[in-house]
């Protein structure tokens, strides 16, 4: 058995770092260690309800508006508010352009570059892959970096500046679109659905969004007209049978994304061969195996504590290990569009379940059907009508829960408010369910779970394969312990 | 070339975030033209694990230069000064550590975002990781590095301030030491870079005319004003961000939000509410910057007694409901 450390993991938002136990050339067990604590829960406490909008983004600069909506809804949920459906719209289009450009950096920036490595320099795609994802120097950079800011001026136009607005509220938002400003949505939007037909799917969105079968999939992509990153991305997956690398569990969560008027655009729920409803009263976190006080080990959310001790001797991560009823969960696009029941996402998980390929194709499935999605809100923005909505009360003490759809997976902020105080604070992460450590039950996280069988190569010291199932995950680790 | 090394230690990535936002050009167009040659940041390079690490060495037994050294995010000294709450994965050694070791080495010390200039958010409430800057403790000086720090080429950490920095003010700063341009005069005595703190979030603010009038406004969405009840310190912010605007066209008030002044020191702990104005006898106590009082006090209260009633209207109004008028053109005879 051989023990190899990997670390510093980049490419990743955040710090990270792996163990793996290696025999047979394959990897035996991993425990994932987020090496950054923080302590935002600890430094909310006794803080004033409406300040969590300025301090709960700020737990991540890359997933900054989803934290604002997680709070701005547990804010809303104690003072039991409404925003207006302008409000909704604006929100959703700020979530999404937020969620859209990561899913278009991590393609780009953190996860394709792996392929441009040395170590595949015999395979027979490795020339032009190299030249288009070689990191820092590849073309694609030099065309996505450019195309990803341009994207964010919807932010700029929306939202003031990214990261970290203060323009999402629990009445609304603080800026009331212009009709001018519309127009300018828009044709930031169709700038970006133009990129994306051009370079990274290589057809109409509608086209894609319409593939229902892994067969319909592959006749499309053979289809002459089309050569895009995404066509690249298949025959590289094809050529490495990714659909083989990196399987975790069988339960899949998303806690439904992009409300309006109470109609989700994508639908909440579980997924265990079948869709299940979820019961959010069923989360607790464990932390036998973090570095925490231990005197609970497990506690539901609205009432978890947060207190560091390095002193646990089973303890290896800052991260807590969040379970539903007690089983470990996956979280990301793959869930999500599983969950929401676009046939291709099931065709994908009837023919491989969750792993690499499918992770990675269902975020560029999502970055199609989203895109199309905003282009509806922009153009039902109406403005003659409010956007934020004074409810003139008074913030009451309560129990809160913001719940959304960040773009890795389930975010939910539990708040308490007492004497007008923020008396506890809890925040369960995306990257928290599927990079958690070990529970008392001895059971993995959904990477620990991926990583096992892992193939290793004579001599690697960061096993090639061990990268794209992580990167695979995209996680964000600033927001996984915060 | 210029060796830039960049390492996020207490940090959200906030900054390297808004980074990536450089435009006019891009960033990575930015860094062509200035010579600098990326020896490693976690978001971009290639390098994992024992390849990165080995960059590291290099720098730290100085087998490879090192020209900038950038450090996003504030020393986690906790707990109990180990620097244990954090560690630089892949090494024994804590994040605090190498700060330290790899300072000694670079011709210049950035500390990027207000995180690693003064503490920032992360060092906010109880300060439950010990956060501190690289060389101020909030508005003290001193931090990790000691008062006393200079790097090889003479020059205290530069602070560029911001929770984020706007990307240009990273961009410009870093050309500015790969160019060998930056002197200790072009920094003002918290050690921002003078180009963009010599100005104030006021200056540009679409708002001027309703701050004129004292025209207010009162809840989110509304147009007018947001010193008097809304929290803004845009008159005391140091900051270029209505001049020079944010992933094109915003900035914090024009997203109808109040400026926060992120890029001073223990912005993080106000005393009072982020969004609300707090008030002495009526009068907002923060002052604009440079104005006495009496003559703030005088001149408001005129300026109020004067508001024309478009300005009243709009300021309380998500749209614009009195346009200005429209004067006959008048030819002089």
């Amino acid at each position: 058995m051989t023990r190899l450390v990997v670390g510093p993991f980049n490419r990743v938002e955040g710090d990270l770092e792996v163990k793996l136990d290696i025999s047979q050339q394959q990897v035996q067990q991993a425990w994932v260690n987020c090496t950054l604590y923080r302590g935002f829960e600890q430094i909310l406490r006794g803080k004033r309800p409406e300040d969590a909008m300025v301090y709960t983004p700020r737990i991540c600069g890359i997933c900054s508006v989803s934290q604002s909506v997680a709070a701005l809804r547990a804010l809303a949920d104690v003072q039991g508010i409404k925003m207006p459906v302008n409000g909704q719209r604006v929100t959703n289009l700020v979530l999404a352009n937020e969620n859209m450009a990561d899913h278009f950096s991590h393609f780009y920036l953190f996860f394709m570059p792996d392929f441009a490595r040395p170590i595949y320099r015999d395979r027979p795609w490795f020339d032009k892959v190299e030249r288009r994802f070689k990191a820092v120097t590849g073309t694609a950079t030099a065309e996505i970096v450019p195309a990803r800011a341009e994207f964010l001026h919807l932010m700029g136009t929306l939202a003031g500046k990214w990261p970290h607005t203060l323009t999402l509220q629990p009445g609304g938002v603080s800026k009331s679109v212009q009709p001018q400003e519309r127009l300018r949505v828009l044709a930031i939007l169709q700038g970006f659905r133009a990129f994306l037909e051009r370079v990274t799917i290589g057809d109409r969105l509608e086209n894609f969004v319409a593939l229902d079968s892994l067969e319909a999939l592959q006749s499309w992509a053979a289809a002459n007209s089309i050569e895009s990153d995404l066509t690249l991305f298949l025959e590289i997956s094809e050529d490495l049978q990714l659909q083989q690398l990196g399987q975790a569990g069988d339960l899949f969560m998303s806690y439904g994304n992009y409300p309006l008027n109470g109609e989700y655009c994508l639908h909440p729920g579980l997924w265990q061969q079948g869709k299940k409803p979820l019961d959010l009263s069923l989360i607790s976190e464990d932390i036998s195996h973090s570095w925490m006080n231990q005197s609970q080990a497990q506690l539901p959310p609205i009432s978890g504590e947060t207190e560091p001790d390095m002193s646990n001797p089973a303890g290896y991560s800052w991260c807590k290990a969040p379970r539903l009823d007690g089983k470990m969960v996956e979280v990301g696009a793959f869930a999500r569009q599983l969950v929401d029941g676009h046939p291709l996402a099931r065709a994908l998980y009837q023919d491989s379940r969750s792993n690499v390929r499918n992770r990675v194709l269902m975020r560029l499935l999502e970055l199609a059907r989203i895109t199309i999605a905003m282009e509806q809100w922009a153009r039902e923005i109406d403005p003659s009508q409010p956007f934020f909505e004074d409810n003139g009360q008074l913030m009451q003490d309560g129990i809160g829960i913001g719940t959304l759809e960040a773009a890795r997976g389930s975010l939910g902020h539990w708040l308490e408010v007492r004497d007008g105080k923020i008396h506890n604070y809890q925040i369960i992460a995306p990257t928290t369910w599927n990079f958690s450590p070990r529970d008392s039950q001895q059971q993995p996280g959904a990477l620990e779970l991926a990583l096992q069988g892992a193939p290793v190569r004579e001599g690697e010291k960061e096993p090639v394969a061990v990268q794209h199932i992580v990167r695979s995950f995209d996680p964000c680790m600033v927001c996984t312990v915060h | 070339m210029i060796n830039l090394l960049w390492l996020q230690s207490g940090s959200c990535g906030g900054c390297t975030m808004s980074l990536l936002n450089a435009e006019s050009p891009d960033l990575i167009k930015t860094f062509n033209a200035a010579g600098i040659n990326l020896l490693w940041h976690p978001s971009l390079s290639e390098e994992t694990g024992s390849e990165a690490v080995e960059i590291l060495d290099a720098v730290d037994c100085g087998i490879t230069p090192l020209d900038i050294l950038c450090i996003e995010g504030a020393a986690v000294c906790g707990p109990n000064g180990s620097g244990a709450f954090h560690m630089l994965s892949g090494t024994d050694r804590s994040m605090m550590e190498w700060i330290e070791r790899l300072s000694q080495r670079a011709r210049y010390v950035v500390a990027v975002g207000s995180c690693a200039a003064f503490g920032g958010i992360t060092s906010a409430g109880s300060n439950p990781t010990e956060a501190r800057g690289l060389q101020f403790d909030g508005e003290q000086r001193g931090g990790l590095l000691g008062d006393e720090f200079t790097s090889e080429q003479q020059l205290p950490v530069v602070n560029v301030a911001g929770c984020p920095p706007h990307p240009n003010w990273m961009t410009e700063t870093l050309m500015s030491l790969a160019f060998s341009e930056l002197q200790p005069q072009q920094l003002d005595k918290l050690g921002r870079p003078r180009m963009y703190s010599d100005h104030l979030v006021h200056h540009g603010c679409p708002r001027n005319e309703y701050y004129e009038y004292k025209a207010s406004s009162e809840k989110p969405s509304d147009f007018g004003c947001m010193m008097e009840h809304m929290g803004c310190v845009g008159t005391q912010a140091h900051g270029d961000c209505n001049t020079r605007l944010w992933n094109g066209e915003g900035s914090c008030t024009r997203g109808g939000y109040a400026c926060i002044n992120c890029t001073a020191p223990e912005f993080e702990e106000p005393g009072h509410s982020f969004v609300k104005t707090p008030k002495l006898a009526g009068i907002p106590v923060g002052l604009p910057t440079d104005m006495p009082k009496a003559w703030f006090v005088a001149l408001s209260s005129l300026s109020k007694a004067a508001t024309p009633i478009r300005l009243k209207e709009n300021a309380v109004s998500d749209h614009i409901k009195v346009p200005p008028k429209i004067h006959p053109v008048k030819k002089k005879r």
